[in-house]
């Protein structure tokens, strides 16, 4: 074996592209106005979230409809240590929170990955449920339907000085920026990974799989760890965003977000799931400020977006980019 | 000691409307294969139809005459399914189970703002008919005759819909077409008037069970969203698309909820979803359903 297997190299093409929307992602706070970047940072935060949920439907055919569980634990580790251990440093919360969604992906999915399907679905939901109904009714531990406040965290050691909109929208900004890159490569090499041509043939045919000796259920439940790892990631970072984090972020209805954001970008292209989360991001935010029916609003985007684009914004793209070449 | 056959009787009342709920989600997957996210919109909509009815339209009308157009309903949301199975759920049948969830989840949502725009933010409720039924003094314990009412009506939707299943020309064509959609078709079933009848069906269940709770309790916004996951931890235990399995689920699920707001009340939901997740592992099919 000389060097990594070549699959892992991305090809110059995609290399390019990512170097680009990195650069115009960094150059993008000085452009726009604060509120649109700390936006931008709520859809990156999601990006993250759905990146992780996509590893599970997209590669290994698996639709969790309980991925807010893993953004709730996560969002729940900082602000339980916040309030309980006066912690303020992003990097213990991340790493506390990133032990935490281990801990419970690894019991939920050693529970859920027996099943595939619809019971696969109902099964990640229901254990989901378990954990927003604890953070609802145990209220003297987490504030109940008040939820907890989650202050401002130092960042590598370093406190905010001043406005907390300007912290937001720089500092912590290229710190999300910085993370979800990390992420975006890391989930990069392992779709592309033995692992995760691995995951991809239990996905097209899991007996085929099984005959070629790969051990279907522990390469699920290493999937569901990672998704849920990278999921509770996301809910950390988003804590501090958001300022606050309530029972709203464990309850099914966050679960469906997750899977509509990422159905809407394209569940079969890699940088669906993330083109799919800002985009919903935006959309859901504009809705809100539209109208008080916002749900409504985008419930028919919703329906009508599944009707007129059935692989997503990034497949469609893709098809009409083939075409254009004419192919 | 009296207080547990008020307990009792309050399980019952829960469970014949959590009956109507997960019965017809339980039906329409059964038939259809398709999980209805907005099932719990739908009872939500037969609540609120019944209440702006019975509490807004004839307010302070005779209670008979208001007891005889409590089914509206019911009947509504039949009307609202008729309406939405051709027109929505259809061109996705042929796509992959992702979408069919997607679409509902959509509807849940549109659904939800829809009864927001229609009868606004606050509750509505529809109370005369529960306070003019009086109560009835059972071991010593006032209780009201409006619940019994509601349990009658649960225990009488599910005779009258065994029935229908299994003793008419219908029932059969819709179990045909529920264990196999293709041979029924090649024998001469027309699927797709059986997927409308069903979903309609579906629909009349969960309006009903909303049309009946309603005067013992406002339609409120969410009412949906929170009896779905009631509805799904029933079709769990009792096995999806299983309509026995759904009354013995009801019951479950509303008899442990009784117990649990008495004896534990913090984890009493976290217990039913347990619940639900043990019985998954044990019985993935849940104890009525095939596997």
């Amino acid at each position: 074996m000389s060097g990594p297997p070549r699959e892992l190299a991305a090809p110059p093409g995609v290399l390019a592209g990512a170097v680009a929307v990195g650069a115009a992602l960094a150059g993008l706070p000085w452009v726009v106005d604060p509120y649109q970047t700390i936006l931008l940072a709520y859809g990156l935060v999601m990006g993250i979230a759905a990146l992780g949920f996509n590893l599970l439907l997209g590669y290994t055919g698996l639709l969790s409809f309980g991925h807010s569980a893993y953004f709730g634990v996560g969002a729940y580790t900082v602000a339980l240590l916040v309030k309980y251990a006066g912690v303020t440093s992003m990097e213990a919360f991340l790493a506390a929170a990133i032990a935490a969604s281990v801990l419970v992906t690894a019991v939920f999915g050693s529970v859920c990955v027996r099943y595939t399907r619809i019971f696969f679905g109902i099964l990640t939901l229901a254990l989901s449920q378990v954990l927003w109904s604890l953070a609802f009714k145990l209220y003297w531990v987490t504030g109940g339907t008040d939820g907890l406040r989650v202050p401002t965290p130092t960042l590598l050691g370093v406190t905010a000085r001043g406005d907390k909109i300007q912290f937001l929208a720089r500092e912590y900004y290229y710190y999300v920026l910085v993370i979800f890159a990390a992420c975006t490569a890391l989930m990069w090499v392992i779709v592309h990974s033995p692992f995760g041509k691995a995951l991809q043939a239990i996905r097209d045919n899991e007996t085929r799989a099984a005959f070629v000796g790969i051990r279907v259920w522990r390469y699920r439940w290493i999937a569901f760890l990672i998704s849920g790892v990278f999921t509770g990631l996301a809910g950390a970072l988003w804590a501090p965003l958001n300022g606050l984090t309530t029972p709203e972020v464990l309850y099914w209805p966050f679960s469906g977000e997750i899977v509509f954001m990422t159905v809407l970008g394209g569940f079969r292209a890699f940088a669906g799931p993330i083109v799919g989360a800002v985009v919903f991001n935006y959309l859901k935010t504009y809705a809100v400020g539209f109208t008080v029916y916002w749900q409504l609003l985008l419930g028919a985007v919703l329906v009508g977006l599944v009707l007129a684009l059935p692989t997503g914004i990034v497949g469609t793209v893709w098809r009409l980019v083939r075409r254009a070449r004419g192919r | 000691m009296s207080l547990p056959i008020i307990h009792l009787l309050n399980a019952l009342l829960y469970a014949a409307v959590l009956f109507l709920i997960a019965g017809g989600l339980s039906l329409i997957y059964g038939v259809m294969r398709i999980v209805n996210l907005a099932h719990g919109n739908l009872f939500a909509f037969g609540a609120y139809v019944t209440a702006w009815t019975v509490g807004r339209a004839l307010a302070g009308q005779p209670t008979p005459l208001l007891l005889l157009v409590l089914p509206v309903g019911a009947l509504a949301t039949a009307a609202l399914g008729a309406l939405l199975e051709p027109t929505l759920l259809r061109p996705f049948y042929r796509r992959a189970e992702e979408y069919q969830l997607l679409v509902t989840f959509g509807l849940l949502m549109i659904l939800e703002d829809l009864m927001r725009l229609i009868w606004g933010p606050y509750p509505v409720a529809a109370s005369a008919i529960w306070e003019n039924a009086g109560s009835v003094t059972i071991r010593g314990n006032l209780y009201p005759i409006y619940n019994l009412v509601v349990i009658a009506v649960g225990l009488a939707a599910a005779v009258f819909l065994w029935a229908f299943i299994y003793r008419t020309r219908f029932g059969v064509v819709l179990r045909a077409t529920s264990q196999n959609m293709r041979v029924a078709q090649g024998l001469g079933v027309n699927v797709n008037h059986v997927y409308v009848q069903a979903f309609t069906l579906g629909c009349f269940m969960a309006g009903l069970g909303g049309a009946i709770i309603v005067p013992a309790q406002s339609a409120v916004l969410g009412m949906g969203i929170d009896a779905l996951v009631l509805a799904f931890i029933v079709v769990v235990i009792g096995g999806l698309g299983s309509l026995e399995g759904a009354l013995v689920g009801a019951f479950v699920v509303a008899l442990v909820r009784e117990a649990g707001i008495v004896l534990f009340p913090e984890i009493e939901l976290a217990v039913l979803y347990l619940m639900a997740a043990a019985v998954l592992l044990a019985r993935p099919a849940g104890l009525f359903g095939r596997p």
